[in-house]
């Protein structure tokens, strides 16, 4: 049911791991199935320059976490804050309806990281 | 290593010898059974022998046995047709909260449709007491159902003693024993029970063929009317080969019940011993009280169908009562109404054995999970060593 891009971001999902001394964090639930995607992101000038996951859900829920720490790295802020859960879906080759809810994980979280990172700034 | 099916009560493969005393049905003694000529009465005769060997294997009688589309179709007979025939009597239904959806559903619709229900919570075990199924009892109740063995975490019901309490307040009594025949000894009047549904698939017979046991005496409504057939409880043209399968896989099953039961029981519990050294699992379902062939468990922090996944690509077909593989969204309602939370219930696995199931396979098995278990837990936000 999982394209093949899906299952390869499953089997070999990229940037899994946490970032210690990052500048912004962001956790996300679903409230529809209970899963859990916390993601940390590394700014310089304006810039994501790393982006790491931990997932707790299924199989989409851990392909699109991998897939959108890929996605922004390199990107502005201003650029990632664009990156919507279609634009996620769409960039592996599509998920199952039933799933697509699994790609709000990922751009929830992404927002919270980018919003923890200006909230950060605005406080230092 | 090959592929490992583990995943037996979703479905089992269809013996060869059930395929070959099948095959004439399909080929020669292809009649209608309802027809006069002599590819009727061949036809007519092999329904007669399936009737003969599934109601002996059960301990009913002949009469006893209606031919089903399947194990749904049974318990939605069984569920439906008395309380509709029994409608004036009452309109009061008891069932637990764990059974299968063919019961459950049914029972559900029955209340859209002015019948009342009450359904029945169970420990931690899984268990449901009798005593709970006593106290609900009320004047108007017509019928209880509670399942054999369940077929998410294994245990096994009361359901001997349950069928004495019906039988003593005059209720009718129906079991689910879809997982349970074909690998326990079912004695329908020794257990007391008034209906009783099975499915051949289950054990090594052809999927989408049933059977609801039912106790002389006890009158039902038909759900599919149009002709006479299985004595007016089932309207049309029997599926001679299917009934075939299904009373040839079951006297089988009957038969190697004492060689493979043992074993696959051995395997189980070698399966079972080896996934606890796991840390932070829980085991599901009650320990003694248990289908033999059924593993259930959760590992805590991680979720079910990446678990599936993981195991597929090992080449393991395995099952989860997860919220992400149900469609649903929502866990397994039997593992919630155990008292397990979201969360845990989440990181559930079902390993069902089956009695091609070797040894190689427990150890391969037992082998690949801890390590499938390790790298979601490494990924997991929730996990703190
Ligand atoms: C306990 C139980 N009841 C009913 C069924 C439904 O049987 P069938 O698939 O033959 O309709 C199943 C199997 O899916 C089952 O495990
Ligand atoms: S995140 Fe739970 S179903 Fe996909």
């Amino acid at each position: 049911m999982y394209s093949d891009k899906v299952m390869d971001h499953f089997q070999n999902p990229r940037n899994v791991g946490e970032i210690t001394n990052a500048d912004g964090v962001g956790e996300e639930g679903n409230v529809r199935c209970g899963d859990i995607m916390k993601l940390w992101i590394k700014v310089e000038d304006g810039v994501i320059v790393d982006a790491k996951f931990k997932t707790f859900g299924c199989g989409a829920a851990i392909a699109t976490s991998s897939m959108i720490t890929e996605m922004v790295i390199g990107k502005t802020l201003d650029e990632a804050e664009e990156i919507s859960n279609t634009a996620v879906a769409e960039a592996l080759d599509g998920l199952p309806p039933v799933k697509m809810h699994c790609s709000n994980l990922a751009a929830d979280a992404l927002q919270k990281a980018i919003d923890d990172y200006k909230a950060n700034k605005q406080s230092a | 290593m090959d592929r490992i099916y583990m995943d037996h009560a979703a479905t089992t493969p269809v013996r060869p010898e059930v395929i070959e005393a099948m095959l004439p049905a399909y080929k020669e003694t292809f009649g209608n059974a309802s027809s006069v000529y002599s590819w009727g009465r061949e036809a007519q005769k092999a329904l007669d022998d399936a009737r003969a060997k599934t109601a002996a294997v059960l301990g009913a009688e002949f009469n006893e046995i209606i031919f089903t589309g399947g194990g749904s179709e049974a318990d939605n007979l069984a569920i439906k047709g008395t309380a509709w025939k029994n409608r004036h009597k009452g309109k009061h239904i008891i069932t637990s909260a764990v059974e299968h959806h063919a019961v459950l559903d049914t029972v559900k619709w029955l209340e859209t449709q002015g019948f009342e229900a009450t359904f029945l919570s169970v420990d931690e075990d899984g268990m449901l007491d009798p005593q709970q199924v006593r106290d609900a009892i009320r004047e108007d109740t017509i019928l209880i159902t509670v399942m054999h063995g369940n077929n998410e975490m294994g245990s096994i019901m009361p359901v001997e003693e349950i069928a004495d309490i019906a039988r003593e307040k005059g209720v009718l009594f129906h079991t689910d024993a879809v997982q349970t025949v074909g690998s326990l000894p079912i004695d329908v009047k020794e257990m007391g029970m008034d209906m009783l549904s099975l499915s051949a698939h289950k054990f090594y017979g052809p999927k989408g063929v049933g059977a609801l046991y039912v106790r002389k005496g006890v009158r039902l409504d038909s759900l599919i009317h149009g002709g006479a057939q299985e004595r007016n409880r089932r309207a049309g043209t029997e599926d001679v080969p299917a009934i075939i399968g299904l009373a040839e896989a079951l006297e089988r099953a009957d038969e190697e019940r004492d060689k493979v039961i043992p074993e696959i029981t051995r395997l189980r519990d070698r399966l079972l011993k080896g996934l606890e050294t796991i840390p932070e699992t829980r085991v599901n379902g009650h320990r003694k009280k248990r289908l033999p062939n059924n593993v259930n468990v959760c590992f805590r922090y991680i979720e079910g169908e990446s678990l599936l996944l993981n195991l597929d690509m090992m080449g393991i077909a395995a099952s989860s009562g997860s919220a992400c593989t149900s469609g649903s969204l929502e866990p397994s309602h039997v593992l919630l109404a155990m008292g397990l939370s979201h969360e845990i219930a989440h990181g559930s696995l079902r390993l069902t054995l089956g009695r091609e199931t070797t040894e190689n396979e427990v150890d391969y098995v037992l082998e690949q999970v801890p390590a499938v278990v390790n790298r979601l837990r490494e990924m997991s936000p929730l996990y703190h060593q």
